[in-house]
């Protein structure tokens, strides 16, 4: 069977209604952005010893849920699984806009974001941060030219080479998000080897439940069809997802207690770390991982729309929430630099570190977010990427058809 | 490859045409990244005027160093043009840290500056080769090429360094800072190119503590050497291995 694509009309009020938050969303980021540039970052709650604040959060999330929006494509297309085909362009449309608003937040939070040229045309190759730089890039055009071996005639027969060049590069691109953590040996938080394998882990989680949400709300919107059939695959796949991610977590910090000198750190996340410990323990656990695992796996819940859809969102939180505890908790800790003495100074040498995010901060990370929707919304209103019906009929007649 | 492009280690006014220098080097080769990379790979600093046959170190002994004097921060201060504040934003590029062994009790003060690694962690991961070593040990960040990205706040097992917060005032012509870039203690390496000593080592000296001795870790007749050699000196952090090129002793 044959599925048909159409732009969406997007002409309703709902649209445009949505348009114009996150517009206004996108604007207050690039206007915060620009208010740090003129005064510094005096103006926000980062400081020398937090030196990565809230925008890092909300851009490393994007960054590593643009990798995981991608997987729903590969298995389409690097897996075989024709079930999923219909939704390919749309992986790749989230993947390519979930990066863009990942990245722009990152740029605009540098001291200097005016020499981004600088960034550019100056590689350290010692660097995983220039690697980064690359694999972004790399990202960006590879995803470009396998949604057109998706899109147009002349490019099919690209499509599966493309298509596996395309997972192997996000499975490298991930890795290379994990390492920017898991290089800094001085800091106990990330001297892990195990931070690249679990970022690739919560890159599925993250992806997925981005693009569950994005896919719902836009058939609703639309009053398309959307099956059964479909959701329930993907929502179990979603939940198999945060399983291994809260696995994942659950190896690290196994590890890490079991290497007497990380204790102190440990100790810190899990039990006297205050808000990090809180975060860790309501935001990422209880309510990214435990909860959404329930709704979902959950007989009745389960097949609601409404309860999937808020399991997504919970995963997401989570994400935002382990993104936290990783990069803020990661620094709020003391270095140690004098093993078995206590240290103090007037750089707030052996103290946890404090940090309150400004308001800048949280409109950055927001308005990182609002332009990769804007993105997704514009371009579903005039390209051709979403399938017109995905009914159980149709899907059935797909699934028959592999 | 072992070191980033730097066509011009000396910084006093070398600054700008080091800047022109990379740019036109850069420019040329940055449309192929595999041209680049070669590029870089082969791009020896010019040394007119450091040379490798010196590695500039710090030796510092805490047992004459007196708890709650400050006299190697405020002429660091002084030097560098930094306003002294010490509130999480404002930059600190030598700290005086205080420490009590949790066993023993005994109590020791140590100035901390930049420990000028060997093995800089902090320009391993410089995505823009921004921060530097020169040939003579001492690790420097261009403020021309830093893009404020704290990658090196991130990767300094020292806290070293600190970020340029607000817009600054009354600079020392001799030592440029800018908002938004990354900088740490230089060696006060415009004094160390005209033979003088840091501005730490000279205050600590002048207050007769003569806690600090400078000098070049690589020539055996000097005074830090020939300590280096005959007493047990410690580096922070020693298990990283980036030997340092500042050592305590009474540690
Ligand atoms: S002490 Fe920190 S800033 Fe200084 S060279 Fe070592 S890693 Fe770099
Ligand atoms: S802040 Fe500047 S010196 Fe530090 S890693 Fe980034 S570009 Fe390099």
């Amino acid at each position: 069977m044959k599925i048909a694509f159409r732009e969406i009309e997007g002409k309703s009020q709902g649209y445009w209604g949505l348009l114009a938050v996150l517009a206004v969303l996108a604007a207050l980021g690039v206007g915060s952005a620009l208010y740090m540039e003129h005064h510094g970052h005096i103006v926000t709650g980062m400081d020398n010893q937090i030196v990565w604040g809230l925008p890092h959060v909300f851009a490393v999330f994007l960054i590593v849920a643009a990798s995981g929006a991608l997987n729903v494509a590969s298995i389409a297309t690097v897996f075989g699984k024709t079930l999923y085909k219909p939704l390919n362009r749309l992986s790749g449309l989230l993947a390519i806009a979930l990066l863009a608003g990942g990245l722009m937040v990152l740029v605009l939070d540098l001291g200097r974001a005016d020499r981004l040229i600088v960034a550019m045309t100056y590689y350290n190759f010692k660097s995983i941060f220039a690697w980064n730089v690359i694999l972004y890039n790399g990202f960006f055009a590879i995803v470009i030219a396998y949604l057109w071996t998706m899109m147009d005639q002349k490019g099919q027969a690209w499509y599966k080479a493309v298509g596996t060049f395309a997972f192997v590069w996000r499975l490298i691109l991930t890795t290379g998000t994990g390492s920017i953590f898991g290089f800094l040996v001085a800091r106990e938080a990330y001297d892990a080897a195990l931070l690249a394998p679990t970022f690739i882990v919560f890159s599925f989680n993250y992806g997925l439940a981005v693009f569950l949400l994005v896919l719902m709300g836009f058939y609703a919107g639309t009053g398309r069809a959307l099956g059964d059939k479909m959701v329930n695959r993907m929502k179990n796949l979603l939940g198999v997802f945060i399983a291994a991610s809260l696995y994942f977590v659950f190896v690290y910090h196994i590890t890490n207690l079991y290497f007497t000198k990380h204790h102190g750190l440990e100790a810190f996340i899990l039990m006297n770390g205050g808000i990090h410990t809180l975060l860790f323990w309501v935001g990422q656990i209880i309510l990214g991982y435990l909860l959404p695992m329930a709704i979902l796996f959950s007989p009745n819940l389960g097949n609601n729309r409404g309860w999937i859809a808020l399991a997504s969102l919970l995963a997401i939180l989570g994400g935002l929430a382990q993104m936290y505890v990783t990069i803020i908790g990661g620094q709020a800790y003391p270095i140690e630099m004098f093993p078995g003495y206590e240290v103090s100074s007037s750089f707030y040498d052996g103290v946890v570190h404090a940090y309150s995010p400004s308001g800048l901060e949280l409109m950055l990370g927001l308005g990182g977010v609002a332009v990769a929707l804007i993105l997704v919304a514009f371009a579903v209103k005039v390209l051709r990427f979403l399938p017109e019906r995905l009914d159980d009929e149709i899907v059935s007649a797909l699934h028959g058809a592999k | 490859m072992s070191e980033p492009l730097r066509p011009e280690d000396k910084i006093e006014n070398g600054d700008r045409r080091a800047f022109l220098a990379a740019t036109a080097a850069v420019a040329g080769t940055a449309v192929a990244p595999g041209v680049l990379l070669y590029g870089m790979a082969q791009a020896k600093p010019a040394e007119e005027a450091v040379s490798a046959k010196v590695r500039w170190g710090m030796l510092i002994d805490t047992s004459k160093c007196s708890t709650g004097c400050t006299d190697c921060v405020t002429a660091c201060n002084t030097e560098n043009g930094l306003a002294g504040k010490t509130g999480p934003q404002d930059s600190q590029w030598i700290r005086k840290v205080e420490i009590k062994n949790l066993q023993t009790g005994a109590k020791h003060s140590l100035p901390m500056p930049c420990q000028h690694c060997e093995h800089p962690p902090c320009v391993d991961v410089c995505p823009t080769g921004a921060s530097f070593k020169r040939a003579d040990g001492i690790v420097l960040v261009d403020r021309h090429i830093c893009i404020g990205c704290r990658y090196c706040m991130m990767a300094c097992p020292y806290k070293a360094r600190s970020l340029v917060h607000e817009p600054l005032t009354d600079q020392n012509p001799e030592v440029p800072r800018g908002m938004g870039c990354v900088e740490a203690c230089t060696f006060c390496v415009q004094r160390v190119d005209r033979d003088e000593t840091p501005a730490c080592v000279e205050a600590c000296d002048a207050a007769g503590h003569k806690a600090m001795v400078f000098g070049n870790l690589n020539d055996p007749e000097s005074e830090i050497a020939k300590t280096v050699k005959t007493y047990a000196t410690t580096e922070v952090r020693a298990d990283l291995n980036l030997n340092t090129g500042v050592r305590y002793q009474g540690i």
